[in-house]
């Protein structure tokens, strides 16, 4: 093909490209447009660290659902894993600290087994954390049958740091955001743990291992679970079984917002974290200075999801 | 030039059967160090089935690979691209949703390093820069956002990219098929280039024109077996079309003449149009992958709608060829997998009638001649030929009146094809219309015309009368219709 | 001979491993309220079955077909249901009928989402469930709405000791599985979750089917939620929430096929029973809700593992 004419072929395609890749910006800004004109003083230090409050959790568990979405794969147990971690991190972390690392590194450990499990026995994935779900919850609430227990001190000053100019938050977000991103959009494993996910038989044929490939992926799935887990007692300072419960689907809907696709390895740390921070900020701060009543303010992930996946078809169509 | 010496890979006595099917019947076939070999052959011959097994990606039941001299005992996709084999096959191995430099990085373990994004990217501009000067390809360019034939660019060059593992042998199949005219020139002077410094490779190709024009030596299969080993020098398309040929078409039988009703089925892929009356057979030939599936799905498509390219005034019904993807329920009986196109017409009021299902089965048994003795037992229970059977019942035991076959004899026993070539004779006495999509020349000695596809475009249309082998290959090998 | 077939067939083993769970309560509280066990899990068992009926054939389309709306589905239907009958007897057979047009259209309404904006169904029924959730706070606002006195009593009834719902559900099956076997929609399912693309070269309207399983989905949803809120006299938004979880663990235990194309309808009671009776037995055993859970999950894994997966080269 000559030069020109491969050029001009592209233009249309780079064109939905870029569309597609700067959605997730474009949502979460116009959600920042919103909040300002609505309420300007939201648009503060102290407004955004009030917002984005919980958003670190929110981001860290969007990520780990993000790695098994890169292989085709689902976590509907991701939500009850954090409140698992949690009620760890509020009993045995604070009193035995020693219990509480074992514990939490045992639980990734587990988290690997079911990836090596997946794949050596060809099972989905989606009944795999369903029933994990229930594991989850289970030891979440033998654990703290009722809400209670404490943070660990280090970890509540860690997470209440004040930050200088930049609200904590965003620093944390664009931190973890950077760091996944190099790790996996950069690096030489990182590729391979992609590939497997868009043409799992041509990695499989250049030599890598596809069992290492899940059982990776699982594994940083687990380890983001934990970090989410502990980052969200770290807030709250106290823990209760069911605390993550949401998490499940907003941790899909993130990714998803990010300008991840369910198949075909094509994902976004960068996005999936914006997405997160997109639903925590559509969630209730934007709803609330809409005057939005609180009834429909849970409808707010639902519409979202569907006018970006709208958007997306809709680019699709033209030449993405 | 060749090293007459060194033989770079060596295949004896291979044998390779698929079931009832002898795909290689026992092939030698040598390669020597920096020469080119243009392997030919009609549909059948064998040619992928043999660089299978060279390349490492299927077993032979019979025979010895040697590399280098040294016999190989278990012989893989790894251990030959460690002894310096690469493959260009036609489904893609590239990850779409990763960069072209990515695709490299993924394939040569050296770059795994620091730095080795820099280097793969470099690694793969080089390479396409030496083999497509004015590509256009970005190493960032995702390869799902590519093009056909960019992506056919991004595999070859990337084939020749060298780290750790050495590069002796390159196989390429197709490797034009999706490109243009330049592009393919292009890459045909880097293969005189690499065999210049002593590379070896195996162009597939049907394009004749290329084959000769590239390689140094020519082998020719037909039916599993190399039939022609010859020096490219000296070679013509006429010889070459002549060395495939082979198959004996059978006296001509007398057709009935149905010229008289309005056509069921027409289309107008391009400057020749397709028609069918009812009660003829019309055949689809060429080149396996010329548009002839694609010509019957736009039929199917078209059945029930008015209007558009292609116009279709009855029910149709299709034999696929491709069993496991487009035509058997696995988890099914035999009778279940042959009533589920007549699900409508074997309900009695609001259920399926369970005893005009299985008189279905019954009837169609006795018919076809499948081989069971419970029609009741899983499908998968029956032999590759008998299945085929049970799905031509199930479109012939429709309501349709046009039959769409799919390449439908692929890999199916002799005995069961002269089976089905009865009935489908019968059924067309009886007025229903056939398209039949075939890759075996022989089998279009049962049709009324047969439309002769390249490059998606009907190139003849040749009678029933009019109808020899040579006319057929000389279509399907035509060229100027690129 | 015969018997070896008869435990071949793969529903026999949830209804054993109810069976088990209930000798093993039984034992433990020697023989006490054994026949009470029974009665109970047959009502109780009824809830999950409708639902996983419907989750059954969406499962059986095909790999990536679910409906995660369910339970939101079930909160809207019992609000729907109670303020349509308004405590007044006359009504209940237009608050049902309003329950189920209500998950009907939101069925309808998340294959919409799925075929015009090419959503893959996970997403879209999840999406869609925010919504509903949403609509059932605002339209059920606080009001405890109490079923008509004779809708609850009837949830209650029971004949010869076994409770109506009970009969409900058992009927309910019978048609499910009449259907799977002898209609051209079941046969149909069953085909596109085998391979959807020889159904389609088959004949067979693919998206039709598609639309009425999705929409069939949300009518048993809604069936379901107005039930309960007789059975448990009173709508709530919660009411639905255990059985997204629940009708498909009921669906994998019950051995319909994950990869679809083989659906079990007997299962879906045996399993159905079997998690009843399994937590009736861990009640008895007094083991706590934590526990509970653990060990139901542990199941879940357990079957999905030994029952393998579908084989790869798709």
């Amino acid at each position: 093909m000559s030069d020109l004419a491969a050029k001009t072929a592209r233009a249309p395609r780079n064109t939905g490209r870029l569309l597609r890749t700067m959605l997730p910006a474009l949502s979460m800004t116009l959600i920042l447009l919103g909040i300002a004109w609505l309420n300007p003083r939201a648009i503060s230090y102290f407004g955004f660290s009030l917002m984005l409050n919980l958003a670190i959790p929110i981001a860290l568990a969007t990520v780990a659902q993000m790695f098994v979405i890169t292989i085709n794969e689902l976590d509907l147990s991701i939500g009850t894993f954090v409140g698992f971690v949690g009620c760890v991190t509020a009993t045995w972390l604070h009193d035995a600290p020693l219990v509480g690392v074992l514990v939490l590194v045992a639980a990734i450990g587990v988290y690997a087994g079911l990836g090596a499990l997946i794949h050596l026995r060809n099972l989905p994935s989606i009944v795999v954390t369903l029933g994990m779900s229930f594991v989850w919850q289970g030891l979440a609430i033998l654990i703290l049958p009722k809400p209670g227990g404490s943070a660990p001190e280090w970890l509540t000053g860690f997470m209440g740091i004040k930050t200088p100019f930049v609200p904590f938050p965003i620093i944390a977000a664009v931190v973890i955001a950077l760091v996944v991103h190099f790790a996996l959009m950069r690096s030489a494993y990182g590729a391979v743990l992609r590939g497997a996910g868009g043409n799992q038989q041509a990695i499989g044929r250049a030599g890598w291992s596809l069992l290492k490939t899940k059982v990776i992926m699982f594994a940083l799935t687990g380890t983001f679970g934990v970090i989410s887990g502990m980052a969200l007692i770290g807030i709250t300072t106290s823990a209760d079984a069911n605390i993550g419960n949401g998490y499940t689907l907003l941790s899909i809907a993130g990714v998803i917002l990010g300008g991840g696709e369910f198949v075909g390895g094509r994902v976004s740390p960068i996005g999936a974290v914006i997405g997160a921070l997109t639903l925590a900020l559509a969630a209730s701060p934007l709803l609330t200075f809409m005057n939005i009543p609180p009834d429909w303010q849970v409808a707010a992930n639902g519409v979202i999801l569907i006018t970006v996946l709208a958007a997306r078809a809709l680019i699709g169509r033209k030449g993405g | 030039m060749a090293d007459p010496a060194h033989s770079v890979a060596k295949l004896d006595g291979v044998k390779k059967s698929f079931g009832a099917v002898h795909a290689l019947d026992g092939v030698d076939f040598s390669v020597r160090s920096g020469e080119c070999i243009g392997l030919v052959g009609h549909n059948g011959a064998g040619k992928s089935t043999l660089m299978s097994i060279l390349a490492g990606t299927g077993s032979p039941d019979e025979g010895l690979i040697a590399i280098n001299g040294a016999p190989q005992a278990a012989w893989t996709i790894q251990r030959a691209r460690a002894l310096g084999l690469r493959c260009v096959f036609q489904e893609l191995s590239l990850c779409p949703n990763l960069s072209v430099a990515e695709n490299t990085r993924v394939s040569h373990a050296a770059l795994n390093g620091w730095g080795g994004a820099r280097r793969a990217a470099d690694l793969i501009r080089t390479s396409l820069d030496e083999i497509f000067p004015g590509h256009g390809i970005s190493p960032q360019d995702i390869v799902g956002d590519l093009a056909i034939g960019q992506r056919q660019m991004v595999e070859v060059a990337r084939a020749f990219t060298v780290t750790d593992d050495p590069l002796h042998l390159v196989i390429l199949d197709e490797p034009t098929s999706s490109l243009d005219a330049q592009t393919a020139r292009q890459l045909l002077a880097h293969v005189r280039r690499a065999v210049a410094k002593g590379i070896s490779c195996i162009l597939i190709s049907h394009i004749l024109g290329e084959i000769i024009e590239t390689s140094d030596r020519v082998v020719v299969m037909r039916d599993g077996m190399v039939v022609a080993d010859a020096a490219a020098k000296g070679l013509t398309r006429e010889t070459l079309v002549a060395a495939m040929g082979g198959a004996h078409l059978r006296d001509k039988t007398v057709r009935s003449d149905h010229k008289d009703a309005q056509p069921l089925v027409v289309a107008v892929p391009g400057t020749i149009g397709l028609q069918a009356r009812r009660g003829e057979i019309i055949g689809l030939a060429g080149l396996a992958g010329h548009g002839q599936t694609r010509m019957l799905m736009q039929v199917f498509d078209a059945a029930g709608r008015q209007g558009g390219v292609v116009q279709v005034s009855s029910a149709v019904a299709l034999v696929a060829g491709d069993r496991q993807t487009d035509g058997i329920f696995p988890l099914w009986s035999i009778a279940k997998n042959i009533s589920v196109r007549s699900l409508g017409a074997l309900r009695r009021g609001v259920f399926i009638s369970a005893e005009a299902e299985a008189a279905m089965a019954v009837d169609w048994r006795e018919k076809i001649g499948i081989r069971t003795d419970d029609l009741n037992n899983n499908i998968l229970s029956l032999s590759g030929g008998n299945q085929q059977k049970a799905l031509f019942a199930r479109a012939l035991g429709s309501d349709a009146q046009i039959i769409l076959m799919d390449d439908p004899m692929r890999g199916v026993d002799v005995g069961t094809k002269l089976d089905v070539y009865d009935l489908i004779r019968a059924e067309a006495q009886r007025g229903r219309t056939f398209l039949w999509y075939t890759t075996e020349t022989e089998e279009l000695d049962n049709c009324d015309r047969v439309y002769v596809f390249r490059n998606g475009q009907i190139v003849a249309a040749l009678d029933h009368s009019e109808l020899t082998e040579e006319r057929i290959l000389q279509s399907s090998f035509a060229e100027g219709a690129a | 001979m015969r018997m070896t077939k008869l435990f071949a067939t793969p529903w026999i083993w949830s209804f054993i491993g109810a069976v088990a769970v209930w000798l093993a309560a039984v034992i433990f509280t020697g023989g006490h309220g054994a026949g009470g066990m029974i009665t109970a899990a047959l009502s109780l068992a009824v809830f999950t079955v409708i639902v996983g009926l419907g989750q059954m054939f969406v499962i059986t389309l095909g790999p990536g077909n679910v409906d995660l709306s369910l339970p939101a589905n079930i909160g809207l239907a019992s609000a729907v249901a109670m303020k349509t009958m308004d405590g007044n007897d006359g009504m209940i057979a237009v608050g049902l009928l309003a329950a189920l047009a209500c998950g009907a259209v939101i069925g309808l309404a998340n294959y919409a989402l799925i075929r015009l904006l090419r959503i893959p169904p996970i997403i879209a029924t999840l999406s869609s469930s925010f919504i509903i959730l949403s609509t059932d706070i605002h339209y059920g606002r606080g009001l405890q709405i109490k079923p008509p006195q004779g809708f609850a009593d009837f949830a209650n009834v029971q004949i010869l000791g076994i409770p109506i719902l009970g009969l409900f559900g058992v009927a309910l099956a019978v048609l499910a599985w009449v259907a799977l076997q002898k209609m051209v929609y079941g046969r149909s399912v069953l085909a596109i979750g085998q391979n959807m693309r020889a159904a389609k070269l088959a004949g067979i309207p693919v998206e039709r089917v598609r639309l009425l399983t999705y929409t069939l989905s949300g009518a048993l949803g809604g069936i379901n939620g107005a039930l309960l809120a007789g059975y448990f006299r009173g709508a709530s938004v919660d009411i639905g929430n255990e059985y997204l979880l629940s009708s498909i663990a009921v669906v994998v235990i019950g051995g319909t096929s994950v990869a679809g194309g083989k659906a079990n309808v007997p299962g879906i009671w045996g399993a159905s029973l079997f998690l009843v009776l399994l937590l009736t037995m861990l009640n008895t055993f007094g083991v706590s809700a934590g526990l509970r859970l653990l060990l139901t999950g542990l199941i879940i894994v357990g079957v999905i593992t030994a029952a393998g997966g579908h084989k790869a080269g798709r």
